[in-house]
């Protein structure tokens, strides 16, 4: 007996196996998708607000001014256009064409050869895009602020008694690229896990599979584990491929093991699986799995985890909700593992909130599809 | 011999208002086919579906081998062979990994595996095909793949849940041929059909309508029931739509349909041959009056209360549809090639005012492909179609105008309520405010809409989407009127009305091309073209092809035996060439 139902179970990944690999649209979720994602992340969006357009307007005719003028000219944060007037520029922010103006009052050579600490200029924002704007004032302060301790020490003058110097750790350049490549390996498994796992059950109902495989011997436990282990397998394989080019093509540093790393993923792919088959289960449809898997697992995997937006300064409610998305455990995981190295004391509890919310999951699965269909 | 399935007093209900099966007793005997016999939604697939296991009755009791689906599903399920409606076969795997499949799952022998695969492979006729994934068969080979793999492990009773559905009449029969052989192995099979002509094939039938069991015998046993009651009405002078319409009017006509240029009819117990003879006579020409062997149909219709009569109110709310001296619908020559495959060659054929003609043929012969060229659905890779005079080519939205079209499956919007529907094809043909009330108050009246109008259309029961569905293809008053398959699933009830409604258009004038496979649909016609792998392979009146393929031992063949004969005819000149 014992036997049979091993060959039955051999039967059943076989099939799986066979179906994922000749049907194009698991190929396509699994290989195709992550590396699209992989390279928007990587290339395409970027947090860093590297080579912002900005104008400066010129209106001081005087050495100081020509000197800060050409210090936001060399910054490598801006990309920086010259005018006489501040509203020369004006026309052209407001097309979008730039995204601030820096201007340099025609008073400013007077002021600064004065008083250099209290001489100002003023700093004008395309507040449309608020992280952008955010960018363009820090940027830009901080290129003012080093400009004026550079020219208080080269006119001999006193030196700042304090100096603030920032120091980051773990990612010293802070390129978003660095946190992004590891979260959108997350997004890659949710979309197997949950997509994808949600997408080939509810297919099976509604080809009628499903009914004829009930119709066997084959047991219902035996039938959703023939389901996950394939995707399971996919999963794994479709993060490796992700964790490869991360590190060889946008040369993320991988400071924990590669243990570490399946262990993991294996404990996200619990929760991720499991809610797949919940919603199949629950559907028997294709067009509403996929509507249900998206909103119920990309969309909080994407903006609720961390990935993108900081859980911190989320309302409230919002970081309650958080709590229950699988993601948010993941996310701090890996980039820990990639980007610090193997902290166990941060990674077991993760581990052991994914594995809870994998459980609940599992157990209203496995009480979802039972061998019959009234 | 046990009885395999013994069914006591079952009931199962979906919800509050959906009774699916009311208080069936019915019983399974090895060696036998038993035919589950009924219109869609009668509910033979619940009761299937029972039997296995997957679902439990509300009230009664199932028992299979002895055993209570209730408590050993597991055990039933090891020994039952289960075709489901939609083959449950995997369309990305081969034939050959399908069969493996359900090998390892039914824990089939390593040992025996060669020789039961080839057993069945040469048993089904798809041992050339073990290689090509199950997706690319053809519909007939699909069911005959569904069927090999509810039997490889030799199953005590086999469940095929409408396996004649979608298969051309030559594969019906193989299939047919198979299950017959397998009953001689005492295996106990159960044959789910809304085909009631497959009906007088089984040993056993029940017969299910509206969740309740109408039969459960011998077919012959219900057959009786009308014998000595059915004639044959041949000689017909004069137009015999409109003597059908005139017989089925009169008190002892229980059931009449059209038969090629005949008129069967079914008459009241108690009626003989010589009055109704009388009163035709009195009543119109004179006509040959024959007996005629009974059919199971004619005792469920007989049994439902006899026919829907032949007076169509629908037809006489239309107006007459004027004589131009030229046909109606013409296809010359057409032709459409998808790549290097050519889907239909060199169609031409028109149909004169007032005819139906219609295209015959098995699944993917080319007859949807050359109905889509003439409605102006799908361009002709060449050669030209015209309807009412216009060039499908030029004049799409012409001719498109004057034609009334009717899809397979029925091709209403679900969410809206009859009324939205109506109103919905009115705005669609363009009809003006005043002519839209007035077609749809006469629509609301030829069929009774009145008070469902505000019912949302998904809920109708499937009779009077039927209805809706003519009613939204005529309401513009075409010329041309094109059915696709129109009465596929639908009781027998239902199937007469529909014809009395199309017959009574026709003796007002309107053209009418229909496709079917179903040989009762086809017996309507006044021709019929034969396709056959995207080719014409004959032509004529019904009788005419009936008379082709008669021989010394069949005198007189039914429209399939003829259809069958021509097709096995055209693959011996094709294997000759």
């Amino acid at each position: 007996m014992a036997n049979l139902a091993v060959r039955r179970f051999a039967a059943l990944l076989r099939k799986e196996s066979l179906q994922i690999v000749r049907d194009p649209s698991s190929i396509l979720i699994a290989v195709v998708l992550p590396l699209i994602l992989l390279f928007l992340f990587g290339y395409g969006i970027s947090l860093d607000a590297t080579r912002v357009k900005i104008g400066i307007a010129i209106e001081s005719n005087s050495a100081p001014a020509n000197a800060l003028a050409s210090a936001f000219r060399i910054s490598p944060y801006f990309d920086a256009v010259g005018a006489r007037d501040r509203r020369e520029l004006e026309s052209e922010m407001v097309a979008g064409r730039l995204k601030g103006i820096v201007v340099i009052p025609a008073e400013f050579g007077e002021n600064f050869a004065r008083s250099p600490e209290t001489a100002t200029i003023q700093i004008i924002a395309d507040g449309s895009n608020p992280n952008t704007a955010r960018f363009v004032t820090n940027y830009a302060r901080g290129v003012w602020g080093n400009w004026q301790r550079q020219m208080l020490a080269e006119t001999g003058g006193r030196e700042a008694l304090v100096r603030t110097e920032a120091r980051v750790w773990f990612n010293p350049e802070l390129k978003s690229r660095y946190f992004l490549v590891p979260g959108s390996i997350a997004i890659v498994m949710t979309l197997i896990g949950t997509l994808l796992t949600a997408l080939v059950v509810a297919r099976e109902w509604e080809r009628g599979t499903m009914e004829a495989m009930m119709a066997t011997p084959v047991g219902v436990l035996q039938l959703l584990a023939g389901k996950l282990i394939p995707y399971y397998v996919l999963a794994l394989a479709s993060m490796s491929v992700c964790t490869i080019i991360a590190t060889l093509l946008f040369d993320v540093p991988m400071r924990g093991s590669v243990f570490a790393l399946f262990v993991i993923a294996t404990a996200f792919l619990f929760p991720a699986l499991g809610q797949g088959l919940l919603i199949s289960a629950v559907t028997k449809n294709q067009f509403v799995a996929a509507q249900a898997a998206l909103l119920s697992g990309f969309l909080p995997a994407m903006l609720l985890s961390g990935f993108i937006f900081e859980i911190d300064s989320m309302p409230v409610v919002i970081q309650w909700i958080s709590y229950i998305v699988p993601a948010r455990y993941l996310i701090p995981c890996l980039q820990t593992v990639f980007l610090a190295g193997d902290i166990w004391s941060l990674f077991l509890p993760n581990i052991g909130q994914m594995l809870l919310i994998g459980s609940v999951l599992f157990v209203a699965a496995v009480r979802n599809t039972r061998k019959r269909l009234d | 011999m046990t009885t395999l399935v013994q069914i006591a007093d079952v009931s199962k209900s979906f919800g509050a208002d959906v009774h699916a099966l009311c208080d069936i007793t019915a019983a399974v005997e090895p060696g036998t086919i038993t035919g589950l016999v009924g219109p869609d939604g009668a509910g033979k697939t619940t009761l299937m579906r029972l039997m296995t296991g997957l679902m439990m009755p509300d009230n009664g009791t199932i028992s299979v081998f002895g055993l209570d689906t209730k408590h050993d599903a597991e055990r039933i399920q090891a020994s039952v062979g289960y075709m489901p409606q939609r083959f449950g076969l995997y369309e990305d795997l081969k034939v050959r990994e399908n069969l493996e499949l359900y090998a390892d799952l039914r824990g089939l022998p390593a040992g025996e595996r060669a020789a039961v695969f080839a057993r069945l492979l040469n048993f089904t006729g798809l041992a050339l095909f073990t290689e090509r994934l199950a997706g690319r068969l053809s519909g007939g080979m699909k069911q005959k793949l569904g069927l090999a793999c509810a039997m490889v492990q030799t199953p005590k009773l086999l469940l095929l849940d409408e396996p004649s559905v979608g298969v051309d009449p030559i594969s019906r029969r193989e299939l047919w041929r198979m299950i017959e052989e397998l009953a001689g192995q005492d295996i106990g099979v159960l044959w789910s059909t809304s085909y009631l002509d497959e009906a007088e094939k089984c040993d056993r039938v029940i017969l299910l309508n509206e969740g309740t069991m109408v039969f459960c015998g011998k077919p012959a046993e219900m057959t009786e029931r009308v014998a000595g009651r059915v004639v044959r009405l041949t000689n017909i002078q004069g137009r015999r739509r409109k003597l059908l319409a005139t017989t089925l009017g009169l008190a002892g006509v229980v059931d009449g349909v059209i038969q090629g240029s005949s008129i069967r009819l079914v008459l009241k117990a108690g009626m003989d041959t010589e009055d109704i003879k009388r009163v035709l006579s009195e009543k119109s020409d004179i006509v040959d009056i024959e007996p005629a062997a009974p059919r199971f149909e004619d005792a469920f219709v007989d049994h439902l209360g006899g026919g829907p009569g032949g007076y169509s109110k629908l037809a006489e709310a239309m107006a007459i549809v004027a004589d131009r001296g030229q046909p109606v619908i013409e296809a010359r020559g057409l032709c459409k090639k998808f790549g290097d495959f050519v889907a239909a060659q060199d169609m031409t054929f028109s149909i004169p005012r007032g005819e139906i003609f219609g295209l015959l043929g098995p699944n993917g012969a080319g007859k949807s492909t050359t109905f889509k060229m003439l409605c102006g659905l799908l361009p002709p890779t060449s050669g030209e179609g015209r309807v009412a005079g216009f060039d499908l080519g030029r004049a799409r939205a012409d001719a498109r105008g004057r034609l009334g079209y009717m899809a397979q499956k029925f091709s209403l919007y679900g969410d809206l309520s009859v009324l939205q529907n109506l109103e919905f094809f009115a705005g669609v043909y363009g009809l003006g405010r005043a002519e839209r009330k007035r077609q749809i108050d006469a629509m609301t009246d030829a069929f009774d809409f009145k008070s469902h109008l505000k019912a949302s259309t998904r809920e109708l029961p499937l009779g009077f989407k039927q209805r809706l569905a003519l009613a939204c293809a005529v309401m513009h008053g075409p010329e041309a009127l094109f059915l696709d398959e129109p009465t596929s699933g639908v009781d027998p009830i239902t199937r007469r009305e529909f014809w009395t409604h199309i017959n009574g258009l026709v003796e007002r004038g309107v053209s009418v091309l229909v496709t079917t496979h179903f040989m009762e649909e086809a017996e309507y016609c006044d021709r019929i073209a034969l396709i056959y792998q995207g080719r014409r392979i004959a032509n004529g009146s019904p009788d005419e092809l009936k008379a082709q393929a008669a021989t010394p031992s069949l005198p007189d063949p039914t429209l399939e035996d003829a259809f069958i004969a021509m097709v096995e005819a055209s693959d011996a000149d094709a294997a000759a060439a």
